[in-house]
């Protein structure tokens, strides 16, 4: 789904609930979602892990917080 | 010491109770007066507990007339923010959607402060289910910052800084998702700790984002932020107290992330930040530039982490009385349920890239330092503010430079390093390397009083 197809879904979505205060909340949210897309992410290979690193692993290796 | 005694840090009032030459009862009954005399105006506490506190004072006192000393938080009145279960006692997270909860049991952190020996006087005021970074959005009025009761303590836990400014509470735990704990450190001049994630559990916390939520101690010194920190995580404070001396600012080699952390900076919090430095160059540490190429990209890997997972938590009373949540945390809220699955995952590989260029740039380094926040205290209820001649969201201004750290779940400090010339206070931040909190601390207690001016 593009970002602009998104939009207008949500945007309509919202309305139809009455949320009509959510337009520019979702106008900056749609801005960050293209900055997030656009970043090129998924074009940085992980380096590979030094021994022992799996013991210090953080939250965005899906490890329990709890 | 001239200061009134619960004004001083747990550190020169601990060996004082221990030997019965200050008594857990007065120092609580004077935190008490100070909340009589200052709350009502600054909205620091939702719940204060008199009497039940000064019953666990007498009980103390009795202990050390008993010669039995828990350690070092023996009889000291501390309190925590009201996100935190305490039996008997309502957990409002300073919100009416939690009207009529009481708790039926302590949260682990509770418990642990409690079987560690400290009084607990109260829960503290902080933004609405800790959802926000000013502590204005609370049911129970907006916290008021006591340097200047015209701007925000920040948030969310901005009663524990305010309780501890003002002798309140000696100390405070707070939570901190995106810098909960050291926004408002950094902007009432007090110390806050946001240990390693995973490292003090949250059982028994409301949660705001499960992947990015971390409890942590506020206090008024690194030294003081330590002891709470064993005790949180669980560590018989026997075998550490007293704590070893500060190690050497000689040898230290500090890392300095620059690019986004430096382009939008309030030129006073940039000459406080650039004093800090010189001075622990001049006290023998190595200071160096680092990079974190990808660090400009944090706020949209935040936003689409932290809004679908806040959502998910509150999904159930946003159907059931959205009326009952503030304005602006409702429309967040509502907010998280339209970010995509897609972007969701797309963030979370995001958050390994940068976890993962975090651990470089601190490859070689014992810490990285950069400014808490990159404004003073903001006037409460601004959605805006100028920052070097360009207007600048608020929130995305106070979350700028520490919500990087939740993201990737290294342990972070913020000290505090002085004050603007109106008289706001400033914050330095310190991150340590992943799972080292108390390495973090030991670099943090050798800067301390070289940076706190």
């Amino acid at each position: 789904m593009t970002v602009e197809e998104w939009m207008a879904a949500a945007s309509a979505d919202a309305e139809r609930r009455g949320l009509a205060d959510l337009a520019p909340l979702l106008e900056s949210l749609a801005e960050s979602t293209r900055a997030l897309r656009h970043a090129g992410w998924e074009r940085i290979p992980p380096a590979p892990e030094p021994p022992g690193a799996a013991d210090r692993r953080g939250p965005s290796d899906g490890g329990s917080p709890r | 010491m001239t200061a009134p005694l619960h004004f001083h840090s747990i550190t020169e009032l601990a060996p004082l109770i221990a030997a019965g030459r200050v008594s857990s009862e007065d120092l609580t009954r004077a935190c008490l007066e100070e909340i009589e005399a200052h709350d009502r105006a600054l909205h620091a506490f939702i719940t204060v507990l008199g009497a039940s506190a000064l019953a666990q004072a007498r009980e103390l006192d009795a202990e050390i007339a008993a010669g039995r000393c828990r350690g070092p938080l023996h009889g000291v009145p501390i309190s925590l923010k009201d996100l935190i279960d305490q039996a008997g006692v309502p957990t409002t997270a300073a919100s009416r959607v939690r009207e009529g909860h009481v708790a039926g049991s302590d949260a682990v952190v509770t418990a642990r402060l409690r079987d560690a020996g400290a009084v607990l006087i109260g829960k503290t005021n902080l933004h609405e289910f800790a959802f926000g970074t000013t502590s204005d959005d609370t049911a129970f009025g907006a916290v008021r910052n006591p340097h200047d009761p015209s701007r925000s303590p920040g948030g969310s836990s901005g009663g524990s800084a305010v309780a501890l400014v003002t002798g309140m509470s000696v100390a405070s735990v707070g939570t901190d998702t995106g810098g909960s704990i050291r926004i408002p450190s950094a902007a009432c001049g007090i110390v806050g700790l946001k240990p390693a994630w995973g490292e003090v559990p949250c059982d028994g916390v409301v949660p705001l984002c499960e992947s990015l939520d971390h409890v942590g101690p506020m206090a008024r010194s690194v030294a003081d932020a330590w002891l709470l920190y064993l005790v949180l995580r669980g560590t018989p404070t026997s075998a550490q107290w007293p704590l070893p001396a500060p190690r050497p600012v000689t040898g230290l080699r500090l890392g300095v992330p620059r690019g986004y952390f430096h382009e939008v900076l309030d030129e006073e919090v940039r000459a406080r930040f650039a004093a800090s430095l010189a001075w622990l160059r001049q006290a023998g540490a190595q200071v160096v530039d680092v990079a974190i190429a990808h660090a400009a990209g944090t706020p949209p890997v935040y936003l689409h982490t932290s809004l679908p997972e806040a959502a998910a938590y509150h999904a159930e009373s946003l159907a059931a009385a959205p009326e009952r949540y503030t304005r602006n945390v409702r429309l967040r809220l509502e907010l998280g349920r339209y970010v995509l699955a897609e972007d969701y995952v797309r963030a979370q590989a995001a958050r390994a890239v940068l976890r993962r260029e975090v651990d470089a740039a601190l490859e070689g380094c014992d810490a990285l330092v950069l400014p808490t926040l990159p404004i003073p205290a903001p006037p409460v209820g601004a959605a805006s503010v100028e920052v070097a001649g360009t207007r600048q969201p608020v929130r995305a201004m106070m979350l700028r430079l520490t919500q990087l750290f939740n993201l990737t779940g290294h342990p972070a400090i913020s000290l505090p390093i002085g004050e603007t010339a109106g008289g706001l206070p400033c914050g330095l931040q310190m991150v340590g390397r992943p799972g080292d909190t108390e390495g973090l601390l030991a670099v943090a207690a050798a800067c301390e009083s070289r940076v706190m001016a």
